[in-house]
């Protein structure tokens, strides 16, 4: 799926001095450390959501904080947009490059500083990737919470800035509850070290702010995260369900047996027959849907928590339940899980991952509502998500070379948004809103939500050359939006609240 | 309920310096206290309580204790176990963001807040975050608003995370010296071991245990140390600082440094809680030396009752990140409508971290 990013900008940069610029660059950094060649900037043209691309004036892969501190400095001076890039894996646009402005890469930033198990704390540079972490502190019998699925990729700075969550986050916590002190680098080059490696830092929780900003605030150089011991025990129960509303139902039962499972998930059919013949996971492919339920703990606890979640299950009407007898079995249920954007990407030239987030007892009436929607749009569409904590991933298959699908993908997806809001939740529960869901935007928030936003940003960013147009629309463009919206006769919840 | 709102957007609009107050049980807390009283009580209740979704949304003059009761009834609670220190309000315990013993191992005040309705220094009514568990749609401002004591506006509704009650606790003591209990509760906190509280006074190490019958037990098996039987009430006196020493007026200093911390020293001996990370001391100290103290671990330092508040409540920033504390503040009450200076002192003591001082003005 490709399209050369055309949307309408907030702001205009055309006046940028691109030769100025690199000339201004070249001069602090390392001749390997700056691209502009055209077939170099290439890489760097798109994230994970390949369907919008641009190519920046340049990227700057600076090896320390001091180059990242010029980087700024010159960007500012000279007014220029800075889109701060960890690996590239995000799935909201979140480092779309600006076409007049610099990519600042944060990926040669990756080392491990200092990892003090005493402390259950490690210090890392922004660079790193998540699971170097868990790898790094596993001697230690410690690791990392958070476990997105792109954990082998991912860098904790890109986590940082989308507030990543895993299939593990439900009892373990996102990442803004696990990550204590932050080094951040304004726009204009101050360096300011928020929170600290105890429980608490005076004044505003700054670092709460930072985490989920998308690289609009600052540029994380730095990171001190915590580190978890490792459970004794894990063991996952697999539970088939033979309608969708069943299962959706037995997750809000779980919990309201006071069971706190360590990952509750969900596959719809689509998603299982997509994952199965790429993983051999053992999924049950004749059911509706199936659950994937975690116990951790001591072989105890375990054992308890277990045939409580059983019980619950069958009460539930599970047609089938399996518990993984030792931890390869265990693995394996959850490989399938973690693999499904890639396996459904095996079985459609093109997939589109929605992230919304409802409150679990909706779960079943949006998953009805998306069957709807595929007769509708004439898409086949496959749910995987985070049945938990409510946070859905369905992935739009389609063809972005058959004329007029990604059209009808895009409206697809932004139903969903719109449906998420209307059902009390939000468009996006992980993957940020980058700028890819910045007219979604419109939809959750009003403007004086909108506005106080903006305020926020000019605190730290009065220019605005963090991350433009990204994240938080400006007002202007939610009224063009909510006009077009309404033209084109699409607007498909007209009682939701407008401004 | 909207005729509250409509009187405080009046209030606001006259322009007068307001401080907004629930229960009063935190009016101790913070630097001194300026402004004409804005009550939150009468604004209260219960707006949704969804078991199932483990969320519970409530007015910010709701007592803390009905929040509580409610919660417990259906055997839930809120993890964070904050303090009430007399009449609290749901609104005050999240502007405060004080949490209790279990801190350490569940999270804090900010970890479990998902959504707040706000009325801000200019009386606009804003909402942020929800009821979701998962939300990075704009910035975390709940989460900012956490502790922000009433600095930015009123929190008019919250909505907190709640999480199910363990099925069983247990508490159990063991004599130990303050060098040993330290590099115990941070060894066990490295352990999958069920720990919810720990304090440490006297020369006496106590540990709470909560999780699954079954985890408790092996755990209790596995640690030693002798099965104290009125285990509850000890925590929740140590909860509410009822235990003595906490007693009389003598200044109470709380250090929050990294939990590995070696032993401290500033005269008297102190409590220890959240596995090695809060500090307690009394005494008339030197303002100047605990916060030299603090800084020098990593940690800061906070006169948190009683005392000469003229030397600063709370340790002070460095200049950057005052500077954008202030400009924070201004976007959300342009005419310094709220609490004026009860979070941020106007004394600047430097930290060791900006490598330079600057006067006290
Ligand atoms: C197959 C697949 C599975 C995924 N599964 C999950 C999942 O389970 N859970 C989940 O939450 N996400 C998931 N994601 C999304 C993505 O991996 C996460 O959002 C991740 O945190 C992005 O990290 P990154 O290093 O690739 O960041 P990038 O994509 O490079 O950047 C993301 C955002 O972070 C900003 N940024 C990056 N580094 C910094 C920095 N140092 N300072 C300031 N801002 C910075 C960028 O400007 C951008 O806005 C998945 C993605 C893929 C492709």
């Amino acid at each position: 799926m490709q399209r050369q990013h055309s949307h309408q900008q907030d702001q205009d940069f055309s006046d940028v001095d691109g030769s100025g610029l690199i000339a201004a660059l070249s001069a602090l950094l390392p001749a390997e450390a700056l691209l502009t060649a055209v077939e170099d900037l290439k890489a760097y043209e798109c994230d994970g959501l390949s369907a919008y691309r641009a190519l920046p004036l340049a990227v700057a892969l600076p090896e320390n904080e001091a180059q990242v501190i010029g980087v700024l400095r010159t960007c500012y001076q000279r007014g220029v947009p800075v889109v701060a890039r960890g690996a590239g894996t995000g799935l909201s646009g979140g480092a779309l490059p600006h076409r007049h402005g610099v990519v600042l890469s944060l990926a040669k930033m990756k080392r491990i500083l200092s990892l003090d198990p005493a402390a259950r704390l490690a210090v890392v540079q922004p660079g790193v990737r998540n699971l170097a972490i868990t790898e790094a502190a596993a001697p230690h019998g410690l690791y990392y919470a958070p476990d997105p699925s792109s954990q082998i990729a991912c860098s904790i700075g890109g986590n940082i800035a989308e507030n990543s969550g895993g299939v593990h986050c439900l009892k373990y916590g996102l990442t803004v509850h696990n990550v204590v002190r932050i080094r951040l680098v304004t726009i204009d080059g101050e360096v300011l070290e928020i929170g600290n490696h105890g429980l608490d830092a005076p004044g505003y929780d700054v670092l709460a702010l930072l985490i989920g900003s998308e690289g609009l605030l600052g540029v994380v150089t730095e990171a001190t995260v915590k580190l978890t011991p490792k459970p004794e025990l894990a063991q996952v129960v697999m539970a088939s369900f033979d309608d969708i509303e069943k299962a959706g139902d037995a997750v809000a039962a779980i919990i309201a047996a006071g069971i706190i499972p360590a990952g509750l998930e969900m596959m719809d059919k689509a998603a299982t027959a997509a994952v199965e013949p790429f993983v051999k996971a053992g999924y049950d492919l004749n059911a509706d849907a199936i659950l994937l339920c975690e116990s951790d703990g001591t072989p105890e606890e375990v054992a308890e928590e277990v045939a409580a979640m059983r019980a619950v299950l069958q009460q539930s009407g599970a047609t089938e339940i399996r518990v993984s007898r030792d931890e390869a079995e265990r693995v394996r249920f959850w490989a399938g899980r973690k693999a499904a954007f890639p396996a459904v990407g095996r079985i459609s030239p093109d997939y589109y991952c929605m992230d919304g987030t409802i409150p679990r007892k909706r779960i079943a009436e949006m998953l009805k509502a998306i069957a709807a929607m595929e007769k509708k749009y004439g898409l086949r569409c496959a749910n995987v998500f985070h049945a938990g904590d409510g946070n859905l991933h369905p992935l739009i298959m389609y063809d972005a070379n058959i004329p007029g699908e990604l059209e009808r993908t895009e409206a697809f997806g932004a139903e969903i948004l719109e449906l998420s809001v209307k059902l009390g939740g939000t468009i996006t529960g992980e993957h940020g809103v980058g700028f890819e869901k910045i007219n979604a935007m419109c939809v959750q928030f009003a403007s004086e939500e909108l506005a106080a936003f903006h305020r926020i940003k000019s605190a730290f960013d009065a220019k605005g050359l963090l991350n433009p147009d990204k994240a938080v629309p400006t007002l202007h463009r939610c009224a063009e939006f909510g006009r077009m919206h309404v033209h084109a006769g699409q607007l498909s919840h007209p009682e939701l609240p407008r401004f | 309920m909207e005729s509250i709102l409509q009187e405080w957007q009046e209030r606001i609009r006259q322009g007068k310096p307001l401080r907004i107050r629930g229960g009063g049980s935190k009016d101790f807390y913070g630097q001194a206290l300026a402004g004409d009283v804005l009550e939150t009580l009468p604004y209260r209740g219960i707006v949704t309580y969804e078991p199932t979704e483990l969320v519970i949304a409530a007015r910010c003059g709701t007592p803390l204790t009905e929040v509580e009761a409610v919660l417990a009834a259906r055997g839930q609670m809120l993890a964070f176990e904050p303090p009430h220190f007399g009449a609290a309000t749901i609104g005050g315990c999240v502007a405060a963001a004080l949490s209790g013993p279990r801190r350490a191992s569940a999270g804090a005040v900010r970890d479990f807040v998902l959504g707040v309705k706000l009325m801000d220094g200019a009386g606009r009514i804003l909402n942020f975050g929800g009821q979701v568990m998962k939300n990075v749609a704009g910035y975390d401002v709940s989460r900012l608003l956490a502790g922000s004591l009433g600095t930015l506006g009123i929190l008019l509704e919250v909505s907190l995370k709640v999480l199910p009650r363990p099925a069983a606790e247990a508490t159990l003591a063991l004599p130990a010296a303050q060098d040993a209990a330290l590099a115990l509760m941070n060894r066990w906190a490295g352990q999958p071991l069920p720990i919810s509280a720990t304090c440490w006074h006297d020369e006496r190490l106590t540990v709470r245990l909560s999780g699954a019958r079954a985890a408790v037990t092996s755990a209790l098996a596995k640690l030693g140390g002798e099965v104290v039987d009125a285990g509850g009430k000890f925590w929740a006196e140590l909860r509410e600082q009822r235990q003595p020493f906490f007693a009389g007026e003598t200044p109470l200093w709380r250090l929050s440094v990294p939990s590995t911390t070696s032993v401290v020293s500033l005269g008297a001996e102190p409590l220890i809680e959240w596995g090695g990370a809060q500090r307690w001391f009394r005494g008339a100290l030197d303002a100047e030396v605990v916060r030299d103290v603090a800084t020098r671990v990593g940690g800061h330092a906070t006169l948190f009752r009683g005392g000469d508040k003229s030397v600063g409540v709370f340790q002070p920033q460095s200049p950057g990140l005052l500077a954008l504390h202030q400009r924070l503040q201004r976007g959300f009450d342009p005419n310094g409508i709220f609490g004026r200076g009860r979070l941020l002192s106007a004394a600047t003591t430097t930290s060791a971290a900006d490598n330079g001082r600057s006067d006290h003005a």
